[in-house]
């Protein structure tokens, strides 16, 4: 599964022959590998088993015997949906590309199918050392492909995205391998069981915090991602946006939570702190963005800020919330990115103050852009709403404060992003290039509609997802209270579904 | 009785029979069969290979206590002869580009290869004296090849001076450990350091001997001489300085620390503990400033020299296998790295400025993404075989509980990324210049291949290599 984008890879690096039918190869092919993918997706989703908690489809093989290293891939409820969305996006990412980018489109395909081995090998690898390979190894397709397919500044924030996040990871490598020779294994599922020692965590926990913090991004050093989503193509600011930030959540579930449950109790007001200064302090940063990506960027950090809170409350509707708010935002971000391509493509400008009034010759644009945006917003109905409503819920048994101060975010989110819509598409259509856009297109419309579709059906039917990722989430916490000294919090119902059914009634 | 068992050394034997078969012929020859002995001597390289793979890797000290080949010997053999046939394959063709094709060349790599592996098989202080000597002196003359150059005979002139002056040190520590001990045989030196109350004049003598070394592997503070002789040397004799030498060297200070010094651990520990932060901070630092390609490849091998040594300073068998594993795959990197760097010619001239290279992934594709490759390993980024060095040398560092060294090296090793990155960044987002001359030679090609190919699928088997030096640094552990 993780390696068949590579054998796609292979084929298109053997494709030869002039520069317009190479390029057109390149296209078919990836698309063909990456819709194999997916399909292939589809058929684990279709043949995993919701009941069963643990990881499942799990491959085994030697691999750095010396080290105590294996070859130790496997699935479970929360990594799934992660792989579905690497799966999802990635074909989507190739078709938003299919015209935008014009050179060196061979290298390009290339560069995402290697993308999407590496994402999928994070999201199922249960090996430490594994998962650092493929967590570390993301870097060098997005460096080259935001380098020599990004805008202007696309050097300066190449460079920041590569070393901000290789920083944060080599301290994390530090801590795997002690963690390694500590327990004299580097296999996740073992590690997971046995949590060390407390004062020793507390180091690993610091030491993992600083990788996942940066990728996730947290605020304070969430700096690069404005920068490298600005400067990306519009395919790699939805796959930054869509996946790359999703692994740092997933490490905080996979890592910090079950292996450092003591230190996560430890630092749970530090990071709740950390996450409620990133939700209201981003949203108002994103207030005054006169850039259509940044803005979204920075209210990508604040919609991280609310995954973080609902982790680190370690109750079930805060981890779940936050897990579904990180599927919900990998699909709603990576829409909207791509809306703002769309108009990107058309007037190669992302000046908000260059749009206006757009509704009038886009109107399928304007629907659409208007599910994405008030998915982002939060809106009952929508799958946002769902994950910013369950972490608060999760946040408002553990810390009154920090939900109260979260909640504001909401407000602010809405602000922001009505503001963005309004000036895009709505007011006076002052610019006549603007105005005379041609609406979007068949190649478009099926980019955009699957999303649309998904950020519909997952606020409606939370419980396709939900249905799978609780046991897991259960067992997890069931795992790290018995280590916190904390009660589980009594749930008020302990199924889930039905909980959000109530709040949709 | 004198054990007058040849075997051993039989590699080393042919090799130094070959040198002087190929100098007599080209004595009578001239010049003009300079191309030919050059692929004599690749074969010579190859015979001395199947040789060592013949003969038995235990053999236990011969020849009066002199020399001993065991397999820790035997396994940084077989890499020092590969990477004398990377760097004579490497240098025919470049001597004739650059119209230095003489016959003397080859020879004298090949005698300096006699000199690194008699060193390593060395069990006696003298007999190592002796194969370090040998192995430099020729390297001397190689620095200065370019005999009509400025910088190239600065570069022999400077090497040779610090070289004598290092070599001086470390026969003033062999000396004073003789005065010590009364011993100049390892056995004898290790038993007395192992002893308790060990003499002040081992340990002094030990310090010298290390300073010695130090300096051919060319850690900080003995670096200085490095950049210049990268720089100024022909860069065929830079490959060569860059892929063997310090291989070679290594393979010694570990024999000799982990062998005779062994009961002086603590104290050399120590030592090697600064060598290797000083040689990564200064070759971190140092290397983000230059525009050379050659002198920036010389700091970047200092810092690689530095996380190599984290694996000695671990003191542990782990340790060991660590720093062999990383200085093998180092010593592939480098050699795919000189392949390209040889290849960078406009017209007649070497062009080896760091912005000469802008634009190569549109003129030059293949030598681009070769170097892409090559450069994300460097940085020990994975899934590519530098990263598995660093986490070698680095999951020693921790079994050993060196945190601050292994903090301070990750850290580093970001800061290193950055120049690695830069060499990426003007090849693939700079506008392109001129390109480059297509007469790239065939062999040329095929360590490049071997070496790309080696970075990027280490992954799959990594054990195949690992067991290998494990059991090389294994053997150091048995007596």
């Amino acid at each position: 599964m993780t390696f068949l984008p590579l054998v796609g890879a292979m084929f298109i690096l053997l494709i030869r022959g002039d520069e317009a039918s190479v390029a057109r190869n390149a296209r078919n092919m990836a698309l063909f590998a990456s819709g194999a993918v997916f399909i292939f997706a589809i058929y684990l989703f279709q043949n995993f088993n919701p009941a069963d908690a643990g990881f499942q489809f799990v491959e085994k093989g030697g691999w750095l015997y010396s080290f105590g290293m294996s070859y130790h891939m496997g699935v479970d409820g929360i990594s799934l949906f992660f792989i579905l969305l690497s799966a999802l996006l990635t074909p989507i990412c190739i078709l938003a590309s299919w015209e935008s980018v014009t050179k060196r489109v061979k290298e390009y395909m290339i560069a995402f199918l290697l993308l999407e081995a590496l994402m999928i090998g994070t999201f199922s690898a249960l090996d430490t050392i594994l998962f650092y390979v493929f967590f570390e190894g993301v870097l060098i397709p997005m460096f080259l492909i935001i380098g020599v397919w990004g805008g202007a500044r696309r050097i300066y924030a190449s460079y920041k995205f590569f070393l901000y996040t290789l920083l944060g990871s080599v301290l994390m490598l530090l801590a795997l391998l002690f963690l390694n020779i500590h327990a004299g294994t580097s296999d996740m599922t073992i590690l997971m069981e046995n949590p060390v020692a407390k004062n020793i965590q507390i180091w690993l926990w610091l030491a993992v915090f600083a990788s996942f913090a940066v990728k996730m991004p947290m605020w304070p050093v969430h700096t690069w991602l404005p920068d490298a989503h600005v400067e990306a193509p519009t395919a790699g600011s939805v796959i930054l946006a869509g996946v790359l930030l999703k692994m740092g959540g997933y490490g905080f579930l996979r890592f910090s939570l079950p292996m450092f449950p003591e230190a996560s109790e430890l630092f749970m007001p530090f990071v709740f702190g950390l996450s409620v200064i990133a939700i209201v302090y981003t949203s108002l940063v994103a207030l005054v963005q006169e850039d259509m990506k940044k803005l979204i960027a920075y209210s990508s950090v604040a919609h991280m800020g609310f995954v973080t809170l609902g982790l680190f409350t370690a109750t079930q509707q805060g981890v779940d919330g936050a897990v579904f708010q990180m599927i919900s935002h990998g699909v709603i971000s990576a829409a909207l990115f791509l809306c703002v391509g769309v108009v990107y493509d058309r007037l190669h400008t992302r000046e908000l103050s260059r749009y206006g009034g757009i509704v009038k010759n886009m109107p399928r644009y304007a629907v659409l852009f208007m599910i994405f945006m008030l998915g982002s917003v939060g809106l009952p109905g929508t799958s946002g709403f769902v994950g910013e409503f369950l972490s608060l819920l999760g946040a408002f048994q553990v810390s009154k404060l920090a939900a109260a101060l979260a909640a504001i975010g909401l407000i602010l989110g809405a602000a922001y992003m009505l503001l963005l819509y309004r000036k895009v598409v709505f007011g006076p259509a002052d610019n006549k290039d603007a105005a005379a856009m041609p609406d979007v297109n068949l190649r478009e419309i099926a980019l955009l509609v699957p999303l649309a579709f998904l950020t519909i059906y997952l606020g409606v039917f939370p419980q396709v997802v939900m249905s799978r990722i609780s046991p897991s989430v259960e067992r997890l916490l069931t795992h790290y209270h018995s280590y916190s000294g904390r009660e589980l919090p009594k749930i008020i119902d302990n199924d889930s579904e039905l909980v959000i059914e109530e709040i949709h009634e | 009785m004198i054990d007058f068992n040849l075997v051993p050394v039989l590699p080393e034997i042919f090799l130094a029979i070959s040198a002087m078969g190929l100098l007599m012929v080209g004595a009578f020859h001239g010049h003009e069969v300079s191309r030919v002995l050059g692929w004599f001597s690749v074969g010579a390289c190859f015979v001395a290979l199947f040789l060592l793979t013949r003969i038995e890797w235990d053999s236990g000290v011969v020849l009066g206590g002199m020399v001993a080949l065991t397999p820790f010997a035997a396994v940084l053999k077989l890499f020092v002869l590969l990477g004398l046939i990377a760097a004579i394959a490497l240098s025919v063709r470049y001597l004739v580009q650059e119209n230095m094709a003489r016959f003397e060349y080859p020879v004298l790599i090949l005698l300096s290869g006699v000199g690194m592996m008699l060193m390593l098989s060395a069990e006696n202080m003298l007999m190592l004296y002796m194969g370090l000597e040998l192995q430099s002196l020729p390297l001397y003359v190689l620095a200065a090849f370019r005999r009509t150059g400025l910088r190239s005979s600065e570069a022999g002139v400077k090497y040779f001076a610090l070289g004598a002056l290092s070599s001086g040190m470390l026969l003033f520590g062999v000396s004073l450990i003789y005065g010590a001990t009364g011993a100049l045989g390892f056995d004898a030196i290790g038993l007395a350091a192992a002893a308790a109350g060990a003499p002040i004049g081992l340990t002094v003598g030990m310090v010298f001997v290390l300073a010695g070394l130090a300096f051919k592997i060319s850690a900080v503070p003995f670096h200085m001489w490095t950049p210049d002789v990268y720089q100024g040397a022909p860069s065929s004799t830079t490959a060569l300085f860059a892929i063997v030498p310090k291989l070679a060297a290594m393979g010694l200070l570990i024999k000799l620390l982990f062998g005779p010094f062994y009961g002086l651990a603590v104290e050399w520990s120590q030592v090697i503990y600064f060598l290797s932060l000083g040689s990564m901070v200064v070759g971190a630092f140092a290397a983000l400033v230059q525009e050379n390609i050659k002198r920036l490849l010389a700091y970047s091998s200092i810092g690689n020299i530095g996380y190599a040594l984290i694996g000695v300073a671990a003191a542990s068998p782990e340790g060991v296998s660590a720093t062999l594993l990383y200085m093998i795959i180092y010593m592939f990197m480098t050699a795919g790295v000189f392949a390209i760097v040889m290849s960078m010619r406009r017209g007649d001239l070497m062009v080896l400025q760091i912005k000469d290279l802008a634009g190569l992934s549109q003129t030059k594709p293949v030598l681009a993404y070769a170097m892409v490759v090559l450069m994300f390993s460097m940085s020990g980024i994975p899934p590519l075989a530098g990263f598995f060095g660093k986490l070698a040398v680095f999951q020693a560092a921790m079994g050993a509980e060196m945190y601050v060294l292994a903090t301070l090296g990750v850290l580093t090793s970001v800061v290193a990324a950055y120049y690695y990155l830069r060499i990426i960044k003007v090849m693939f987002f700079d506008a392109p210049e001129d390109s480059f001359n297509d007469d790239i030679p065939l062999a040329r090609h095929v360590v490049l291949g071997v070496s790309v190919a080696f970075v990027l699928f280490f992954i799959l088997k990594p054990v195949w290599l690992m067991d290998f030096v494990e059991g090389a640094s294994a053997s150091l552990f048995l007596g």
